[in-house]
């Protein structure tokens, strides 16, 4: 499969040892370069990663990573004996696919729906306004939420006029996951909608073309022309997205949740953030989160090979 | 060729100018009714039903408490301090490691890449990593934020992605003529590679400018809060009634408000300011980003 450019076919046959010398005499001063780089790797991501062993541990700050006793899968099986293995898992997959069915297709709606604009100048301010919410701050966000939720706030105005009970929103369990996704799907349409466009711009406009002479409508346009254009883009992120299905961010979920909401809005990770950050359980809460990277990283690795095998794109 | 446009494709254009108008009005509503309501009076606010068009009893005494106020501030002078120390080491490690990742003839390249982008799929969690930035001490202090974010390997990936589209002849003909490493990098590499780094670098401004869940866990000191956090006592957990010494307990309840809209639009108007002129260097990234067809 590989073949050596032919700078490297003397060098390849060297012994190691001599490979090795004459490549740090070349390389020194990149290697030298790229030092910094790697302590960075070293220290944020992979002595945490050693340090996930406390998940098999009695873990005692006092005792530090290495003087702690083992105990084997102790942590891990309390995580999947007690109620919180259920409830978060449950939660963690709701969330993650009601915001995939909705953030995922808004975007892509959108898109068609500006890429159908005949006004150049109207459709760059939608696109301009649309994008804006991206670039508002997660706290901001849910400052605002609590704000709107609140018992005499917009959204809940709104919300009793269509026939709800007027109440504090984000108390009420049921109601969490609907907020979430909206203020998601309300954050990021716009700006997920670039990428569609720009697949959308890269249609071939004889197809267009030869859908009008073919007496196909602007609806039969967007069905026939414009959807199939767009659709190895759709699968390839439709992909992707599957593959960080077991990973809710813990950021938005803390700052919305509250101990009324919690059986509901309670995920895997913000579950591990309590355990291990408030509450100072710092084996258990590795346990757990190890338990989640594991299963992310088979999502995200099978997700890559599925994408790369249908359509030669993924991650890396 | 003019093609004759048929009353369902005029009807249709109507419908769809509309409902992107009304798609408009919903995303700008919410920061509307916010910089209106931080011009207006704590009460009216308060009275007020629905959504805030217009400043109600126009005052400026929101932004004055909010300014008057040490936290804010210290705040900002905090996210300042992340944001511009912060974007020099993001750039300069970014740039050094999307370069290692493009040459070639180097021994180590593979194994050094791998190990870098392996930690886009695993991680060894939340909680290691604060005992591990712990254990160096640097609990309480800005640069353990500095340390944690100074690189994200997705960016690294869009500067590489920059640097490949560079032609390779030039970087060889530049090695030829004795050029360095860091030569390469400075003169040829990065002058090119521009619109990419600006890319990158607006990526981690809006980041730094935004984040605040690295410094919720690691500084303990309220003095050194960067703005978000400040904002998240504010906003979220109702801190707002310190900055009203002085006033009775309905006065403090109803300038509470008032504040509130003031600090979200000083926290936020600097980012959507620029952004509209930034747009296509934002725009671009997510094209660089985005999975190569």
């Amino acid at each position: 499969m590989r073949t050596p450019k032919t700078s490297t076919v003397t060098a390849a046959k060297k012994p190691f040892k001599e490979r090795f010398l004459r490549d740090m005499k070349k390389n020194y001063s990149l290697y030298l370069l790229i030092l910094p780089v790697i302590a960075f790797y070293v220290i944020v991501h992979y002595v945490p990663m050693y340090g996930a062993i406390i998940a098999f541990k009695n873990y005692s700050p006092a005792k530090g990573i290495l003087g702690s006793a083992w105990c084997g899968l102790k942590n891990f099986k309390e995580f999947f004996g007690s109620v919180y293995f259920s409830r978060t898992l449950i939660n963690t997959l709701r969330i993650s696919s009601l915001g995939i069915v909705f953030g995922f297709t808004a975007p892509i709606v959108l898109a068609l729906f500006i890429n159908e604009l005949r006004s150049r100048a109207y459709s760059r301010i939608v696109q301009t306004v649309t994008y804006l919410p991206h670039f508002i701050s997660l706290v901001v966000i849910c400052g605002l939420l609590s704000d709107f939720c609140a018992t005499d706030g917009v959204i809940t105005d709104i919300c009793v006029k269509l026939g709800m009970e007027r109440q504090n929103m984000l108390r009420v369990p049921e109601y969490f996951t609907s907020i979430y996704i909206a203020s998601d799907v309300w954050q990021t349409v716009g700006w997920g909608s670039i990428i569609y466009l720009a697949a959308l711009s890269g249609i071939d406009s004889s197809l267009y073309e030869a859908a009008k002479i073919d007496g196909a409508n602007r609806w039969k346009q967007i069905l026939h022309v414009d959807i199939p254009g767009i659709m190895p883009t759709i699968i390839t992120l439709l992909i992707l997205k599957m593959g960080s299905i077991m990973s809710v961010g813990y950021e938005k979920i803390i700052l919305l949740y509250n101990p009324l909401t919690m059986e509901k809005a309670d995920v895997i990770s913000s579950f591990v953030y309590r355990k291990g950050l408030l509450e100072a359980n710092y084996g258990y809460s590795t346990a757990v989160g190890l338990f989640n990277s594991v299963i992310n990283m088979m999502f995200v690795v099978s997700a890559n090979m599925i994408s790369r095998k249908l359509n030669g794109t993924s991650l890396w | 060729m003019k093609i004759k446009v048929s009353w369902q494709q005029r009807l249709f254009n109507c419908f769809n100018v509309i409902f992107m108008f009304l798609l408009m009005i919903v995303m700008l509503a919410p920061m509307i009714h916010v910089v209106m309501a931080s011009f207006s009076e704590g009460q009216e606010i308060l009275n007020s039903k629905g959504i805030i068009f217009w400043p109600k009893n126009f005052t400026f005494e929101a932004y004055k408490r909010a300014f008057g106020n040490s936290q804010i501030f210290t705040g900002y002078r905090t996210t300042m301090f992340i944001l511009i120390v912060g974007c020099s080491i993001n750039i300069v490690l970014t740039t050094i490691g999307a370069y290692f990742m493009t040459r070639k003839d180097v021994m180590f390249k593979k194994p050094i890449s791998m190990l870098m982008i392996f930690t886009m799929f695993f991680s060894g969690g939340l909680i290691p990593l604060y005992l591990t930035i712990k254990g160096i001490g640097l609990n309480g202090s800005v640069w353990a934020v500095i340390l944690v974010g100074a690189i994200s390997t997705y960016n690294m990936i869009i500067m590489r992605t920059g640097f490949d589209s560079i032609p390779g002849s030039l970087v060889e003909s530049a090695a030829i003529d004795g050029a360095g490493h860091l030569k390469i990098l400075f003169s040829i590499l990065i002058p090119l590679a521009m619109p990419t780094l600006a890319v990158i670098t607006l990526y981690y401004a809006v980041g730094h400018w935004n984040s605040w869940f690295y410094a919720s866990i690691f500084i303990d000191d309220p003095k050194k809060y960067p703005l978000q956090l400040v904002l998240r006592g504010i906003l979220l957990i109702n801190e707002s009634s310190y900055m009203t010494e002085g006033a009775s307990d309905s006065e403090v309840w109803a300038a509470g408000e008032g504040i509130k809209y003031a600090v979200i639009v000083i926290a936020t108007l600097p980012v959507l300011c620029i952004y509209p002129f930034l747009q296509k260097y934002f725009v671009k990234g997510v094209m660089i980003g985005a999975v190569k067809e």
